[in-house]
């Protein structure tokens, strides 16, 4: 007979991989994205393609040529990366631009740092930023959806609610009319990025992914608490302009931009968020005024790629703060 | 609503289909035994027979050898052949006597009927817990501290309740279970003569949802005792950990470094408190357990009652021999059991399963990045943080793993089950404790 195997105990794995994990977030974001395919058509899903095979290869030749290590693309990581990125584009974006953001994303902001698990700042996010730094025309001229009427190269573009919210709160009472009704915002037809579509679809990823235990709800809930507060006590302070109420505001505040992407799949990405549920809860509430400040005050109409960098910065900070230990509190009578 | 620990916790899947309702089926008796003399926390007993003395089964063969130190009774009758070391079931060299077995004769003082003796004898708190020191009982839940040193609060602490663990959180085990279906009533009298050893008037059996039988069977017998009580508990692992049943139990959380009787909770195993009811009621010490020998492929999975010194082997082929497959072996559960490098070695109190893993599940999987996903700080049941602790190890950080409470660690292995990267985190927390550990006692003894 062959000798026993011997280990140290646990003998036993729940099954759980880090490639099960990516699966399962890129089967919560198939909802959204086919309602992104419907609204823009094939700029859609050629961006997409792109975005993906672009992270994907630049992975790959990194692991061989440059680290030289074994190649880590079956863990799907690079995958969701080049999907995030995609959704955080328009999708009339010139192929070459998003290549270079694939770049960015995977050469620069991952593997730079040493790969998967090691890198400070969410890839995907870097892409986007570095972008619309580098390419503030055509990065902020948001298609319109028409639906495979679009055409890739030059669709109709038209500002988005958020921008038409910022001039409104602003001053410009004529924008008003171009605020979408909530109902439209919910269910997604408005211009913006291709992942910007359907707060509602991505909220129930989002809720499909708690279920499934790969995310907590600590990040998600705690920024949409403290955007939906601090919306609130913006509109009762004053600063909205006369003709849109406060609750119409915090729903917008809630469902446009980057808002719903951004808390349940980018803010909750494990390597750049916390570990500690407190840690987690303050993550959310520093991206939640973040993004509420940059939205209100900045020079940008849209603030989740920064809310949520700027706080990717502030993790090993974070996770200092330890879990409640078991038995720390005082004890109760029986 | 089920209460449970309000900490961590993981939800491994049970496999106790296997040996599920196999009724306790008593094991043969072998040609020879090997008794090892450690089968418990501290000292180890000392020899008390000698060579070529012909002993009955039920006498005494070694005696404890301290205060947390447990006698040992010969389980067979038959002559004592060498008293040398042999290698146990944890892997360690350690004394044990050898003896031959003849016949099947026991002490004329053991009650070996199988009438249940109702009356409680009119014994003292202290001759309870002296009859318990004297038949050698000890934890039979894994760890086997002795029992009676628990029966003995230390002054200035006060016992309130005494939890019955009956929950057997490990998957795949059922000798507790078992046990509890047809050895209820013994338990519920065992529970009540320690009730009256410790002086307390409460007392709550733990069972997690998976037994709905045994929470039937125990809350009927329960409700006839005044002060007795069953709590059904949400199914959870470790729930049968000794902090976390009592934090279910009662809501109290035991402070870190101290002991259950500090929230002042007594906690033991039903397999313990039925070994307490055969020696105060039939006098008989503790000479056998049930264990399970379980598995996918094990031809007769069931729940055997096996006298410690029994070959393995023995055992083992009951049950249907070693399947072909096996890749390896565990003793205990799979998530705080240990492997075992062959099956030739005696059975002692420690041993409360005997688990078969196919080859395909034996091996570990290959580990990747730490994606700091942070689910190994929410499944940890002590509130620490295993990728912090297993880092610090890597990087010989005692001082630091001190800090972050290493010592709370109790090794239940929930942060290695749930790890998606499959990291050993709880080998390096376990080589962190170790050492951690001897810093504070050469600590101790420099303050001394």
């Amino acid at each position: 007979m062959k000798p026993f195997i011997v280990s140290p105990a646990p003998h036993f794995h729940s099954g759980d991989s880090v490639r099960k994990n990516m699966l399962l977030v890129i089967i919560a974001l198939m909802p959204a994205y086919v309602v992104s395919v419907m609204a823009f058509g094939w700029g859609a899903l050629i961006t997409t393609a792109i975005s993906i095979a672009a992270c994907v290869l630049f992975e790959w030749l990194i692991t061989k040529y440059l680290l030289k290590q074994k190649s880590t693309i079956c863990d799907l990581s690079a995958v969701l990366t080049g999907l995030l990125l995609a959704f955080n584009l328009p999708s009339n974006l010139p192929w070459w631009i998003v290549v270079i953001g694939a770049l960015v994303a995977i050469g620069v902001a991952k593997m730079t740092f040493g790969g998967l698990g090691q890198n400070l700042f969410n890839p995907a996010l870097v892409g986007r930023v570095f972008l619309l730094i580098s390419f503030p025309a055509q990065m902020t001229s948001w298609p319109v959806p028409q639906g495979f009427a679009t055409s890739y190269v030059d669709a109709a573009t038209g500002a988005t609610p958020l921008d038409a919210m910022k001039l409104a709160v602003q001053g410009n009472g004529a924008m008003l009319d171009k605020i979408p009704q909530a109902w439209d915002i919910l269910i997604g037809w408005m211009g913006g990025s291709l992942g910007e579509v359907s707060a509602l679809l991505l909220l129930a990823g989002g809720v499909f992914l708690v279920i499934t235990r790969v995310i907590t709800w600590h990040i998600p809930v705690s920024i949409m608490a403290t955007v939906a507060l601090f919306a609130a006590v913006t509109g009762w302070a004053g600063v909205l302009p006369e003709g849109m109420c406060t609750c119409d505001y915090t729903m917008l505040s809630l469902c446009t931009g980057g808002m719903m992407l951004g808390a349940w799949f980018m803010a909750t990405d494990y390597v750049t968020s916390p570990m500690s549920n407190m840690g987690k809860i303050i993550f959310g509430i520093g991206i939640g005024v973040i993004v509420m400040v940059i939205r209100t005050w900045g020079a940008y109409p849209e603030g989740m790629s920064f809310a949520i960098l700027i706080m990717n910065a502030c993790v090993p900070l974070l996770n200092m703060i330890r879990p409640k230990r078991f038995g720390e509190k005082k004890k109760s009578s029986i | 609503m089920k209460s449970t620990f309000r900490i961590g916790g993981v939800h491994p899947h049970d496999n106790k289909q296997y040996s599920v309702h196999q009724p306790i089926t008593e094991c043969g008796l072998p040609a020879k035994a090997i008794i090892p003399l450690a089968q418990h926390i501290g000292a180890p007993a000392q020899a008390v027979v000698e060579k070529g003395q012909k002993v009955k089964v039920g006498e005494l063969i070694a005696k404890a050898g301290g205060f947390v130190s447990a006698n040992i009774h010969s389980p067979f009758s038959g002559t004592i052949t060498k008293i040398d070391t042999t290698i146990d079931a944890w892997g360690m060299k350690m004394p044990a006597i050898f003896m031959d077995v003849e016949g099947d004769e026991w002490l004329e003082s053991i009650d070996r009927s199988t009438t249940l003796v109702k009356e409680l004898c009119n014994l003292e708190p202290k001759a309870i817990i002296e009859k318990v020191q004297e038949a050698g009982i000890v934890g039979l839940g894994g760890a086997c501290f002795p029992t009676h040193v628990k029966l003995m609060p230390p002054p200035g602490k006060v016992a309130e309740v005494l939890i019955v663990n009956g929950v057997e959180c490990e998957p795949y085990l059922t000798c507790d279970h078992q046990l509890m279906l047809e050895k209820g009533e013994e338990i519920i009298i065992g529970i009540q003569l320690l009730m009256r050893a410790l002086n307390i008037h409460k007392a709550i059996i733990g069972i997690e949802a998976n037994k709905p039988d045994a929470i039937e069977k125990m809350s009927t017998l329960a409700s006839r005792v005044l002060g007795i009580e069953v709590k059904p508990l949400k199914l959870k692992y470790p729930q049968g950990g000794e902090k976390q049943l009592i934090d279910a139990c009662i809501r109290r959380q035991v402070p870190s470094g101290a002991l259950p009787i500090e929230v002042g909770a007594v906690v033991d195993n039903v397999a313990t408190i039925y070994a307490v009811y055969e020696a105060v009621q039939k006098n008989k010490p503790l000479i056998s357990r049930v264990m399970t020998v379980t598995g996918k492929s094990v031809a007769k999975p069931g729940n055997y009652d096996v006298r410690f010194g029994t070959p393995l082997t023995d055992v083992v082929a009951m049950a249907g021999g070693v399947p072909e497959n096996t890749g390896k072996v565990i003793c205990g559960g799979p998530m705080m059991g240990r492997a075992m490098n062959s099956i030739d070695m005696p059975a002692n109190k420690r041993v409360s399963g005997l688990l078969f893993l196919p080859e395909a599940e034996s091996m570990r999987q290959e580990l990747t990045n730490c994606v700091r996903c942070g689910k190994c700080v929410n499944a940890c049941p002590m509130g620490l943080e295993p990728w912090l602790l297993s880092k610090q190890a890597w990087h010989s950080m005692w001082e630091e793993m001190e800090d972050h409470n290493i010592m709370d660690c109790i090794e239940c292995g929930c942060c290695q089950f749930t790890c998606p990267s499959h990291l050993p985190l709880l080998d390096y927390v376990r080589m962190g404790k170790a050492k951690v550990g001897g810093i504070i006692r050469a600590r101790q003894a420099a303050n001394k």
